[in-house]
C-alpha cells in the first residue's frame, strides 16, 4: 500500500524545501565559522566553577599538571560504561603515573540526586584521581559534552589534543599509548 | 532566501560579535568551538506494543551549539529543529520546525562573571531554583535575562538573576528574581586555610512575579522564598543540610491553597579507601514552584526536588517501574553503601571484589485534610476562607502510605585478565497509582535478578552479555531479558537484545521486544542505527547511557564536538 496519499504529500513536501533550506543555511553557516577563523591547534580548556567534594568551589582553569599531561574524563554515578573505564584505568594508574606523570580529572555530571555519592563511590573503588561535581553541567557544556563517558587528553601546554565518546573495553590501553607519546613531547595525529 | 526571524536574529548576533572582536584587530585566541546531535527515528504502526500509526512516519530532532570564544568573551547559540518532534516529546516543539531558542553572551574577568541571554543556573542542591537541559526528557527551562556572578573577597560568592524561563518555543509569563550567597569558610578564614575541618554555608532568595489571572479570587503576583544550606567535612565525614520554605503560591498543582511550602535535605557521608556509605533523608511538602502558576507536568519549574532512590541503568529496573519525585509531599531515606573486598583476599579473590547496596524508603507525608480537593475546586469556595490551607501536615513525619521501596545489591568480580562478573538482585515496592498515576489500588512488588559478563577476548574485542530477570504476581507479570554487546575497541559496536513479556497474564500480550544495533565511534564522533522495539527508559548500549521513549522502527542517532 502507498505510504502516503497525495494531500498528504503537500505539507510534507513544504517541509521538506524548508529543511533543505535549512540544512543548507546551517552548513553555509558552520563552514563560513569553520573556514574564517581557521582551526586552532587545540583549544585550552575552559574556565568554569565546578565543586570539589567538600563542597568548595574550584575554576577549571586551575586544572594543571606542571607540563605533563593530563585526562579528562566526564562520567556519572549512574553511567556504566563510564564506571567501567574509570575502573578499568584505575587497575594500572600507579604504573601510568610513574612512567609518564599523567594526572586524572574525573568530573562527575551528578546532578543533586546522585551528587552525595560520588565521594563515597570514588573512595569505595580507591580512585587516586582528582574527582569534581559539575552537578548542573556547566562543564559539560563549555566542553560540547553530548553524553557520558566523554574523555579529553590535554598536553603539556594545557592543549585539548585528543578527545574520544563512549568506552569499549580496551579503550584504555589506546589512551595509555597516547599519555606516554605525550609525556615524550611527541604529537598524535 | 527564506529564512526564520529567530534563526537570523541568531546569525546576525554570532557575526556580529565576531566582527566586533575584529575591529579591535586581531582574531588571535578566538575559539569557535560547538557540538551537535541529530536524533531521527522511523515509526511503525505496532499495535500489540502499543505504538500507534504515525502520519508523519518519522520523527528528527536535531541540536547544533556553536560558542565563540576570546579571552574574557563567550558568546553561543544553540538551533534546534522539530521535524517533526521524535514521538514522546511535547507536541509544543513541533510549533516551530527550527529556531534558536538559546543564546547568550558573556563577559567573565576577575570578580565578575556577567551573562546577558539565556543561561543555566542551580542555587544550592537546586530545592529552591535550577534551570536545566535534559535534552533526552525534552526538559529545557533554561532563563532568559542577566545574570550576575561576584566574588568580592575570597570565599564569598554571590549570584544574582532575573529573567524569564523557557517555554518550548515562548517564555514564561511570570518573572523570577534571585539571589544567592554561598561562603566557604576556609576561605574566608586564612588560618583555616589548611584546616582539616571544613565549613560551607549558604542562603539563597527567589521571588516570582506573575500577574493576577482571571480566577474569582485574589492571587498573591510576588510569591517569595528562602532556602538556607550549609556542609560541614573533616576528613572522611561529612554532613550537609538544606531548607526551603516558600510563601503562598495558590497554583494548578496545590488546587490554588494559600499553605506554605517547604522542604528539607539531610545527608551524612563518610568515606575512607576501600568503604563508602551516605545516608540521605529528604522530606517536601506543597513544593510545586513554577514560573507560571497554571503550567503542567515538567513544565516551567523552577525549583528541582532530586528523587531519593537508585538510579538504575539495567533495562528491566529502569524502564517498568521507576520512581518520581512527588513535589506535592513525600518523605524518604536512603542508605547507599559501598565496599571494596580487598585484592589477593581470600574472598576478595586476586584482583578484589565490590559490593555495594542501597535501600531507599519512601512514604507519604503525614497530612490532616482540612478541605477535599473536590470543595477547592468549585467555584464558589470562598477564596478569602481561612481553610484554604487545604490541609495540616507535619515535615518530620512518616506518613502511612507506601509511595516506593528499593532494596538491591551488586557484587561485580574480575577473575581474570579476561573475565569479569557483576551480579545484581533488585526488590520494588512500587505505587505506580502515585509515580505513574495508574488506578490499580495496590503496590507493585517486582524482584529483579542481573548477571552481566564481560570477556576481553583480545586487546581490542570484547564481549558483554547481560540476563535479567523481573518476577512479578501484578500487572503484566515477569520479564525476561537477554543481550549481547560485541566491542571492537576504539571504533565499532554490535549490539543484539531481546525482552519478552512471557509472564504477561493476557496471552496475546506475551510479546517480545528484540533490537539490534551497530554504532561507530570515531573520535568525538559517534553515529549509531538501531532497528527493533523499544520500550521507553534509560537505557545504556554501545557505551552511551541515554533516555529513549517507546517505538518500533529504525532509530539513528548522531552526536558530534568539534
Amino acid at each position: 500500500m502507498c505510504a502516503y496519499s497525495y494531500p498528504q504529500l503537500i505539507p510534507l513536501l513544504s517541509q521538506f524545501e524548508f529543511m533543505i533550506k535549512t540544512t543548507i543555511i546551517s552548513t553555509v553557516f558552520f563552514l563560513y565559522t569553520l573556514f574564517s577563523f581557521g582551526q586552532n591547534e587545540g583549544r585550552s580548556i575552559p574556565d568554569v566553577t565546578v565543586k570539589k567534594l567538600d563542597n568548595s568551589s574550584f575554576q577549571t582553569s586551575e586544572i594543571t599538571n606542571d607540563g605533563n599531561p593530563i585526562i579528562i574524563s566526564f562520567w556519572a554515578t549512574w553511567c556504566s560504561p563510564c564506571k567501567r573505564e574509570l575502573n578499568a584505568i584505575a587497575e594500572d594508574f600507579e604504573d601510568w603515573v610513574d612512567e609518564t606523570g599523567v594526572k586524572l580529572v574525573a568530573i562527575s555530571i551528578d546532578d543533586a540526586r546522585n551528587m552525595h555519592k560520588v565521594k563515597p563511590y570514588a573512595d569505595g573503588q580507591g580512585w587516586e584521581y582528582d574527582v569534581y561535581i559539575d552537578a548542573n553541567a556547566d562543564f559539560k557544556r563549555a566542553m560540547n559534552v553530548n553524553n557520558v563517558p566523554h574523555t579529553f587528553l590535554i598536553d603539556g601546554n594545557g592543549h585539548i589534543v585528543w578527545q574520544h565518546n563512549s568506552y569499549a573495553p580496551g579503550d584504555e590501553d589506546e589512551l595509555y599509548e597516547l599519555v606516554e607519546k605525550l609525556s615524550k613531547g611527541e604529537s598524535i595525529d | 532566501m527564506f529564512v526564520k526571524q529567530p534563526y537570523l536574529s541568531a546569525i546576525v548576533f554570532i557575526f556580529s560579535s565576531s566582527f566586533l572582536w575584529a575591529q579591535e584587530g586581531s582574531l588571535d585566541g578566538l575559539e569557535i568551538h560547538g557540538n551537535f546531535e541529530v536524533y531521527a527515528q522511523t515509526y511503525n504502526e505496532d499495535s500489540i506494543i502499543g505504538a500507534p500509526n504515525v502520519p508523519e512516519k518519522s520523527g528528527v530532532n536535531a541540536f547544533g551549539n556553536f560558542i565563540a570564544t576570546k579571552g574574557a568573551f563567550t558568546a553561543g547559540v544553540r538551533i534546534e529543529a522539530y521535524l517533526p518532534p521524535v514521538q514522546g516529546f511535547s507536541n509544543n516543539y513541533g510549533t516551530q520546525p527550527v529556531g534558536a531558542p538559546y543564546r547568550f553572551a558573556q563577559f567573565a574577568k576577575g570578580k565578575f562573571d556577567i551573562t546577558v541571554g539565556n543561561f543555566y543556573e542551580q542555587f544550592g542542591n537546586g530545592m529552591i531554583l535550577r534551570s536545566y537541559e535534559e535534552r533526552a526528557l525534552g526538559l529545557d527551562n533554561a532563563f532568559d535575562g542577566l545574570r550576575i556572578k561576584v566574588k568580592p573577597i575570597p570565599g564569598l560568592y554571590i549570584k544574582g538573576i532575573v529573567g524569564n524561563q523557557r517555554f518550548y518555543w515562548q517564555k514564561s509569563t511570570g518573572y523570577v528574581r534571585a539571589i544567592d550567597g554561598e561562603i566557604a569558610i576556609n576561605e574566608l578564614i586564612e588560618s583555616l586555610a589548611e584546616s582539616k575541618l571544613r565549613f560551607t554555608l549558604g542562603a539563597s532568595f527567589v521571588s516570582k512575579y506573575e500577574a493576577a489571572g482571571l480566577k474569582n479570587f485574589e492571587y498573591p503576583e510576588n510569591v517569595a522564598s528562602w532556602a538556607g544550606r550549609g556542609q560541614i567535612n573533616y576528613g572522611g565525614f561529612s554532613l550537609l543540610g538544606e531548607y526551603v520554605y516558600k510563601f503562598n503560591d495558590p497554583n494548578s498543582d496545590n488546587h490554588y491553597i494559600y499553605r506554605p511550602g517547604k522542604g528539607v535535605l539531610l545527608s551524612a557521608t563518610y568515606s575512607q579507601k576501600g568503604f563508602g556509605i551516605n545516608i540521605t533523608a529528604k522530606s517536601i511538602d506543597n513544593m510545586h514552584f513554577r514560573a507560571n502558576r497554571d503550567a503542567q507536568l515538567n513544565d516551567l519549574f523552577i525549583n528541582y526536588l532530586p528523587a531519593l532512590t537508585r538510579q538504575h541503568t539495567y533495562n528491566l529496573a529502569t524502564t517498568l517501574y521507576p520512581y518520581a519525585t512527588q513535589p506535592a509531599g513525600e518523605i524518604g531515606i536512603q542508605v547507599d553503601i559501598i565496599y571494596k573486598i580487598k585484592k589477593g583476599s581470600l574472598l576478595g579473590g586476586k584482583y578484589g571484589t565490590t559490593i555495594q547496596g542501597n535501600v531507599a524508603i519512601i512514604n507519604s507525608l503525614d497530612t490532616q485534610q482540612i478541605s477535599s480537593p473536590s470543595d477547592l475546586d468549585s467555584e464558589d469556595y470562598l477564596p478569602s476562607d481561612p481553610s484554604r490551607e487545604g490541609y495540616k501536615a507535619n515535615l518530620w513525619t512518616f506518613g502511612d502510605k507506601i509511595y516506593y521501596r528499593d532494596y538491591n545489591i551488586e557484587v561485580d568480580r574480575k577473575f581474570s585478565k579476561k573475565i569479569k562478573l557483576k551480579t545484581s538482585y533488585i526488590y520494588f515496592v512500587a505505587n505506580t497509582d502515585i509515580s505513574q498515576g495508574t488506578a490499580l489500588g495496590k503496590n507493585i512488588h517486582a524482584h529483579i535478578g542481573v548477571l552481566d559478563g564481560l570477556f576481553k577476548v583480545t586487546r581490542k574485542h570484547s564481549i558483554r552479555t547481560e540476563i535479567q530477570h523481573m518476577w512479578t504476581e501484578q500487572d503484566q507479570g515477569n520479564w525476561a531479558f537477554a543481550m549481547i554487546e560485541y566491542g571492537y575497541s576504539p571504533h565499532w559496536f554490535v549490539t543484539i537484545l531481546n525482552q519478552y513479556n512471557y509472564g504477561n497474564p493476557t496471552k496475546a500480550l506475551r510479546v517480545n521486544y528484540p533490537t539490534a544495533q551497530l554504532a561507530y565511534i570515531n573520535g568525538a564522533n559517534r553515529v549509531s542505527l538501531a532497528y527493533g522495539r523499544q520500550r521507553a527508559g534509560i537505557f545504556c548500549v554501545g557505551g552511551v547511557c541515554r533516555p529513549v521513549p517507546a517505538a518500533n522502527g529504525v532509530t539513528v542517532s548522531l552526536t558530534s564536538s568539534f
